[in-house]
């Protein structure tokens, strides 16, 4: 265990962690102004992936393919919004999940059969391959540094936006007391229309951007939106700010958690036993910390909703 | 102080406690049970070994169904983690089975115990959280086993464990014939459900009830909602435990599949497909949803494409689930005659 092996573990937990907060971000916004439980969003994640393969290999250029994807991606999602989703809102959150998991459901077959059952891969952009080095005996892919790098530039947009700006106010006041929002003379439905749609596009960033690392296949937003629900209910539902710091959090914890528990453990216990159990326990690792922090704070860490 | 109902009789006095009143109101799950027994006969005709498999099937996620609703629909407690429980039942056979011990008689008691435990511990921890933090932290102690599930590298790990054979009962190996299997499990159906029902109509189950519609009421009038809802998680949760087991001996394989979250996801659709709070909707619930998934992938094997609509739909025009599509069309019924 090595310095430089601790730091690019800790560079790719951030950039899990940005991943997460990208997805988390228009989650949250949706949950806690809406109300609204939106297992869907999983899946325009992977559709945001989709589109930036499809648009890639249309126009042989990832940023070409990334600035098409997006609007794609942001079409779509007001697409389901106007189609099925407003139609929700009104609904308790047991219709929201009924309908959203059929989504699901239909989603990740239909891009089976748009796109083949097989695993797309995109090229790492030309001017972003090769590595870099960070320092002595430390390689890090150019492209997972621009990933942070954005990750970490949209993260800040999105404080400002949200902060300082008129409707970023409006976000903030719905997410806090909707029906007060609305009762001022906000029309609440276009609200809703601009933060779904908005999240809808950061999901689908969130899978464009990371399609030339990983695999596009149908599905591939299950199981990362479980870890997003994770995020938003550490940071505390409709808290942007919290999202970000619960996702960097969890980002870390699992990819440290999977390389350093072994070892840890090793202290105590003898070589073969602990890479078990340490192989057992760091999938756990986050849903601990999760079951931890509604233990002692059951808003998550940064409560809205008074 | 508004008094609390002191019997069952009290709220039902809604109908007329006559026979027919009995009948009208239980007509529909009498029914459904009365069918299920006469099923295997009708299944001689055809590829019995087929529909017997698929039904016994249907009626063990069933069983798990009706415990979801006895603390979704009556508690409103939103379990998003209640597949654990069918795979701790799952394994205790799976694992137990491993180490030479196949008799259901003591497979059952560990089954329900371990489950039980499960249960006291997560529900414990997650009822000091409301609302859809509830969801999420019985959604992280579902995926808690399901991780442990996978790490139990000496029982298969990732890919399950397939079991030699079904369970002995009492040294027999009656469970190896599919129509006493389909008996049994139709048996512990009707006394699951039986119990149940005798669970919610009681004191014990108006407490919840009450939790449910307003807390703060409940605990003015001098009871502690706490205790009685995690009492009535643990009971789910053995139910649905013991569902594992025979989901187990169904299938001769465990697997940590049992216990992924979108299978805690189908037991949540499975209840409100068929209508929330009323015990015999999960049964209706589980036996559509299983059903049309194996209906729709014999046309075609982009069956999803229809399936998914299809819950969407049930969610738009269809309040209350297929149970209430029912009693909509029958009370259109009686107004038009």
């Amino acid at each position: 265990m090595t310095l430089s092996l601790f730091l690019v573990q800790t560079l790719n937990g951030l950039q899990f962690g940005i991943l997460l907060f990208f997805i988390a971000a228009g989650l949250t916004l949706v949950f806690g102004v809406m109300d609204f439980i939106n297992l869907a969003h999983g899946v325009q994640y992977m559709i945001g992936a989709y589109l930036a393969a499809m648009f890639t290999a249309l126009t042989g250029n990832f940023f070409f393919g990334l600035m098409l994807a997006l609007p794609s991606a942001l079409l779509f999602g007001l697409l389901l919004e106007f189609l099925i989703f407003r139609h929700l809102y009104a609904r308790d959150h047991l219709d929201q999940v009924l309908a959203t998991f059929g989504i699901i459901i239909f989603l990740n077959q239909a891009v089976k059969v748009v796109w083949g059952a097989a695993p797309l891969s995109v090229p790492v952009p030309e001017v972003l391959s090769g590595t870099v080095v960070l320092m002595d005996g430390l390689l890090y892919p150019v492209y997972r540094l621009a990933l942070i790098g954005s990750g970490l530039a949209i993260a800040l947009l999105l404080y400002i936006l949200v902060s300082y700006t008129r409707i970023g106010m409006l976000v903030r006041a719905g997410a806090s007391n909707a029906p007060m929002v609305s009762a001022l003379g906000v029309d609440i439905s276009r609200l809703f229309m601009v933060v779904f749609g908005f999240g809808a596009m950061l999901a689908g960033f969130a899978g464009a951007m990371v399609a030339p690392i990983l695999s596009v296949e149908p599905g591939m937003g299950d199981n990362l939106l479980i870890l997003t629900f994770v995020v938003i209910v550490i940071g505390g539902i409709g808290s942007i700010r919290g999202a970000f710091i619960a996702a960097l959090l969890v980002g870390l914890v699992d990819t440290l958690g999977r390389i350093f528990g072994p070892f840890l453990l090793r202290l105590i216990m003898d070589p073969s036993a602990a890479s078990q159990t340490g192989r057992a326990l760091a999938p756990m690792l986050i849903y601990i910390l999760m079951a931890a922090v509604l233990f002692f704070r059951p808003a998550g860490l940064f409560p809205v909703r008074k | 102080m508004t008094p609390l109902p002191q019997s069952p009789a009290a709220v039902e006095t809604r109908l007329p406690a006559t026979r027919a009143g009995f009948m009208r109101r239980e007509w529909l799950p009498i029914m459904l049970f009365v069918l299920l027994a006469l099923l295997p006969f009708a299944a001689m005709l055809g590829p019995e070994k087929y529909t017997l498999s698929l039904v016994t099937r249907v009626m063990i996620f069933a069983l798990a169904a009706i415990s979801l609703d006895l603390i979704l629909g009556y508690g409103a407690l939103v379990s998003f983690g209640h597949a654990a429980f069918l795979g701790i039942g799952g394994y205790a056979v799976g694992i137990l089975a491993a180490h030479g011990v196949q008799d259901a008689a003591l497979q059952v008691p560990v089954a329900l115990l371990a489950s039980g435990l499960f249960a006291l511990l997560t529900g414990a921890i997650s009822l000091r959280t409301k609302g859809v933090y509830f969801i999420m932290i019985t959604l992280a102690f579902g995926q808690m086993a399901f991780f442990f599930a996978v790490s139990l590298s000496a029982y298969g790990g990732d890919d399950g464990l397939t079991l030699a054979s079904r369970s002995k009962l009492f040294g027999l190996a009656w469970l190896e014939n599919d129509r006493f299997f389909y008996a049994l499990v139709l048996a512990l159906l009707i006394g699951c459900y039986a119990l149940t029902r005798a669970i919610v109509a009681s004191r014990f189950g108006r407490v919840i009830r009450g939790a449910k519609e307003n807390p703060v009421r409940m605990e003015a009038v001098g009871f502690s909602p706490f205790r009685y809802q995690l009492a009535a998680y643990v009971i789910a949760g053995m139910i649905c435990g013991l569902a594992g087991v025979l989901l187990a001996n169904q299938a001769e394989f465990v697997a940590p599949a049992y216990m992924a979250w979108q299978r805690s996801g189908e037991l949540i659709v499975m209840v409100i497909l068929g209508g929330l709070g009323s015990l015999h909707g999960a049964i209706i619930g589980a036996a559509a949803f299983l059903l049309l998934e194996e209906i729709l992938s014999g046309y075609t094997e982009h069956w999803k494409l229809i399936f998914g609509p299809f819950l969407v739909l049930v969610v738009l025009f269809a309040r209350g689930g297929l149970l209430g599509l029912l009693a909509r069309v029958r009370g259109k019924d009686r107004a038009d005659g």
